[in-house]
């Protein structure tokens, strides 16, 4: 039972922490063990952008990755889940890009009440800070996408439409 | 911001205490619902259900609204219980994200390592 591999070193986990630090936005911080170089790469070059941005648990899988990490280039995130013929997209553009430090980029695929994100690498030693704001134009946008109960995430989205699927079924099944 | 005081919690749990209205609240978790809809899948009366309800209501846990003829039963979190538990699922997005985040970089680290010692050698 319970064989440790001491092969590979495996780096502990780092807490992931989440705050509404204002009325209109949200921090979230976590700590990587690795050079800031090394994760804004992660962060900024699309094929790998694309490992980890949808990860299995989300029950989606990218259709496409499209970034052009540069200020005043564009992204377009398309996703597709086995439940739905339609995909979801998440697109934008990025407002600053300074290597290894700082990212910001629009969230529009919501409309005019969607966040600016900004991400900042701060090296720390052998670590990496990086903090994610998420800035509303407004309370009642940061309200809003509350009351809606989407995190932005899928699996939610989809627990729904699962679960919806499931409901319809039934009945049908039952009369 | 909602305030809860001692007799606040005292409702939630008297109304908690009754399996019933468990079970209404789990239903509404999943849809709204009239309180004809909800009397018949629990098989009560209207009347029954109608106290249930009303004990709910009180304690804050669902919120009633008449339109028309029909009077529909939503789950009533309070703004402060809805925020902090959207909070922690969009933590936990994030938090998985960030654990492949970190399978990732930790292949580029490796990367890095044998790349480094290839030049080197």
């Amino acid at each position: 039972m319970d064989a440790r591999r001491e092969s590979e070193p495996t780096p502990a986990k780092n807490r992931t922490t989440v705050e509404r630090t204002s009325e209109r936005e949200l921090v979230v911080t976590r700590t990587f063990n690795a050079p800031a170089r090394i994760v804004f790469d992660a962060w900024t070059k699309p094929e790998l952008l694309k490992r980890w941005w949808a990860p299995k648990s989300f029950g989606v899988s990218f259709i496409s990755c499209e970034a052009d990490v540069r200020a005043g280039g564009t992204y377009r995130f398309v996703f597709g889940h086995p439940a739905s013929e339609q995909p979801m997209e998440f697109f934008g553009r990025y407002i600053e890009v300074t290597p290894h430090s700082r990212l910001v980029w629009t969230n529009d695929e919501g409309g005019e009440g969607g966040a600016v994100t900004t991400v900042t690498f701060e090296e720390r030693g052998a670590e990496t800070l990086v903090v994610l704001h998420d800035l509303y134009p407004s309370k009642e946008a940061l309200d809003g996408a509350i009351a809606s109960g989407s995190t932005g995430g899928f699996s939610e989205t989809f627990d729904q439409l699962d679960e919806l699927l499931l409901t319809l079924g039934a009945s049908m099944g039952r009369s | 911001m909602v305030q809860y005081g001692r007799s606040g919690f005292d409702a939630s749990f008297a109304a908690l205490s009754d399996a019933t209205r468990r079970g209404v609240l789990e239903q509404l978790g999943r849809a709204d619902a009239s309180i004809t809809d909800l009397a018949e899948k629990f098989h009560m009366t209207l009347t029954g259900m109608k106290k249930h309800v009303g004990v709910l209501e009180q304690a804050g846990l669902v919120i009633t609204e008449k339109v028309g003829r029909v009077r529909t039963c939503t789950l009533g979190l309070s703004r402060l219980e809805e925020e902090a538990t959207w909070i922690e699922r969009y933590r936990q997005l994030w938090a998985e994200r960030f654990e492949e985040l970190d399978k990732v970089v930790e292949q580029l680290k490796q990367k890095e390592k044998v790349d480094g010692r290839k030049k080197r050698e």
